[in-house]
């Protein structure tokens, strides 16, 4: 397996010479500019080295509050388990709340494509981050892979990032008539509107969230060396 | 009265045949379907989002809600995911009985498909003889885990506990006579490996008494065979996994290909479909119970042989057991800081994948270093299958609808997640 992999990765390499590409855990990641997706994604596809007839999954990452622990601070006070807890992350929020963002180094939306090529048993996955955060769009590959309509549908609708020359591209999850896209991290975990009967009304009618955000467990980073470019200082219990 | 030529048609969500909550808007001409366009998200419960705000373990409840029929399937790709990302080994033993129970899954996602499909076009006595066989694995699970569906019984590391050594007998009721309790019993009477292996000599006889039902019935031929026609390059392009891949004559299962817990010291065969219709992926589904019955016997005839622990002892991932943190203050900390805290997960990004009963179950997961995943989605291979279903049922009957989206063994615990 190893030196299939390394023979692979050599490949590769030696193919998209431009491109970045990594190995972690034994899966090899290509990161691509949005400009070079669709020639990169046919090649692979069609070239009998790669050969990657299947398009397995693609989705979106935000990384909006990526690195960021809530358990960072110098000061300590008798209010007990709070005392450290910095509160960010859409579980904590409620709507309207201002949105806690860290520095960040990179842009907000990823969408990440996982490739098959029963050909040679081999898996990749690409990522392609979208330049722009406010109207992040990129290239479908739905003329490609068939199986990137419902994926790219899907990926809209959860985090709004748009696919150009998509050929249908609704809601697929949320709710007929939803608003906004809900796993973008400010969008808050508890949501924004509740539904019920209202037998006066006689009808479904729906109402501001009456339930408050509560989190459990803190988001702790311990390994802060690898990740969490913005926490100083471990503090450990 | 006016001839109708064409018209839209909705199918569900409310429709026994629509296998849960799907939606489907299609447009009919006559009584061929012209288009078919899915309405999927009734059951969404955004269960990606609630893991992220979630430590690791709790949400491997959640993995059991998706495909609420290949329960621990779903498990186990979810854990597959946090042990590559924090490089920890599981005990032999545990890879033994994880492979048991997804062949228990198997059967049981499959023989629950196999009634609902019956049922769906017709052969009604399926449903009843599939449950009484699902019934028994339904108490394997009980035994093993305390839960008849939602098992939560693979950890990252290992599993839950060890199998119990007394399988749990029915006692006398007042509906219930001795006579029938000492019946139910016979096959209880010795430790839950024992039960499963009586269950398994005797299941292929059940899988003939399917098939003397099936295969060669003339009903069941006519609404399965020529139906749903799915060609190879099709089948890839759109996504298939699993039987539906397999029906269409792809020889592929991650058990072989890229195997992973112990199933490459297995022996087992992969059956392939050659026309690609509904009948193919039937027979292709059949053949896979009874090659599950093969690789159970041979995990029971490991698990009685070989004893060990079932848990990695990575105190760090999984809790100390109760007398130690009796008597250690260490492993008191340990099981603290794992209860409340959780274990922090290295930052990177990995994508496990299983054969589950349906198709590729993966799971990618991003981890920024802390207790909880950053990102994860959850790759449901039903959600391939149905996005395909226009293709698939373009000009054939209405009727026809029926028979495939049984033959695509759609959950919509998993689809709309």
């Amino acid at each position: 397996m190893n030196k299939k992999h390394t023979v692979f990765h050599q490949a590769l390499r030696n193919r998209f010479s431009s491109q970045q590409i990594v190995t972690a855990y034994d899966e090899i990641t290509m990161l691509v500019p949005v400009d070079d997706l669709l020639a990169v994604a046919c090649a692979l596809r069609d070239e009998a080295e790669f050969h990657f007839e299947q398009l397995l999954d693609l989705c979106v990452v935000d990384y909006l509050h990526y690195g960021q622990s809530e358990w960072i601070t110098d000061a300590s006070t008798a209010t007990g388990f709070s005392r450290a807890v910095d509160e960010r992350g859409s579980g904590r929020m409620k709507f309207g709340d201002p949105i806690k963002i860290g520095k960040q180094k990179q842009p907000r939306y990823a969408v990440v494509y996982h490739l098959l090529s029963y050909a040679h048993n081999t898996r990749m996955r690409l990522k392609v981050f979208a330049e722009d955060d406010h109207a992040p769009i990129i290239p479908s590959v739905c003329h490609i892979w068939s199986s990137a309509n419902w994926n790219e549908r899907e990926a809209f609708d959860l985090f709004g990032v748009l696919f150009s020359d998509h050929p249908d591209l609704r809601r697929i999850l949320t709710d007929y008539g939803f608003i906004g896209h809900p796993f973008r991290k400010d969008f808050p975990l508890i949501g924004n509107v509740e539904m019920r009967y209202d037998p006066e009304h006689k009808r479904v009618v729906y109402e501001p969230v009456s339930i408050d955000p509560r989190v459990t467990v803190p988001r702790v980073i311990r390994d802060h060396d690898a990740a969490a470019p913005d926490v100083k200082k471990q503090d450990d219990v | 009265m006016s001839e109708l030529h064409n018209y839209t048609l909705n199918f569900g969500p409310q429709h026994p045949a629509a296998h849960g909550v799907l939606r489907l808007i299609l447009e009919m001409e006559g009584e061929v379907i012209t288009r078919a366009d899915p309405h999927i998200g009734l059951l969404h419960r955004g269960t990606e989002k609630l893991a992220e705000s979630k430590p690791y373990n709790h949400s491997i409840g959640y993995m059991d809600r998706l495909d609420y029929v290949s329960m621990m399937c779903n498990e186990h790709a979810y854990v597959l995911a946090i042990e590559k990302l924090l490089g920890i080994d599981v005990p032999i033993r545990a890879q033994y009985i994880r492979v048991m129970f997804d062949e228990i899954t198997r059967l049981l996602n499959h023989l629950l498909w196999l009634g609902a499909h019956g049922l769906d076009i017709g052969a009604m006595t399926m449903f009843i003889y599939c449950f009484r066989e699902r019934e028994q694995l339904m108490d394997v699970y009980e035994a093993v885990t305390g839960a008849r569906m939602h098992a939560t019984y693979y950890r990252p590391g290992g599993v839950y506990r060890d199998l119990p050594d007394q399988m749990p007998q029915y006692e006398t009721t007042k509906w219930k006579s001795q006579q029938d309790i000492d019946y139910l019993n016979e096959s209880r009477k010795g430790s839950v490996l024992d039960f499963i292996e009586t269950f398994i000599d005797d299941f292929p006889n059940k899988v003939d008494e399917y098939e003397t039902l099936l295969t060669d019935n003339r009903i069941w031929k006519q609404r399965t065979v020529d139906i749903g026609i799915v060609t190879p390059q099709q089948a890839m392009d759109w996504g298939f996994t699993g039987p539906m891949l397999r029906g269409s004559g792809v020889e592929w299962d991650l058990r072989k290909k890229q195997p992973y817990e112990v199933y490459a010291r297995l022996d087992f065969d992969i059956p392939v479909g050659s026309n690609g219709d509904c009948y193919d992926r039937y027979l292709v589904r059949v053949e896979e119970m009874r090659q599950s019955a093969r690789i159970i016997k041979q995990c029971i005839q490991w698990l009685k042989n070989n004893s060990g622990p079932v848990i990695s002892n990575d105190h760090k991932v999984t809790p100390p057991n109760r007398e130690t943190m009796k008597n250690d203050m260490e492993a008191l900390i340990h099981h603290f800081k794992l209860f409340s805290e959780g274990y922090s997960v290295p930052a990177g990004e990995v994508y496990a994948a299983v054969e589950h009963p349906k198709g590729e179950f993966g799971i990618y997961l991003v981890s920024d270093g802390a207790n909880k995943p950053y990102r994860m989605k959850i790759r449901a291979a039903g959600f391939a299958h149905l996005s395909a279903i226009n293709e698939m049922v373009k000009g054939h009957m209405l009727a026809d609808l029926v028979a495939v989206m049984g033959t695509m063994d759609i959950v919509f615990g998993e689809i709309d997640r």
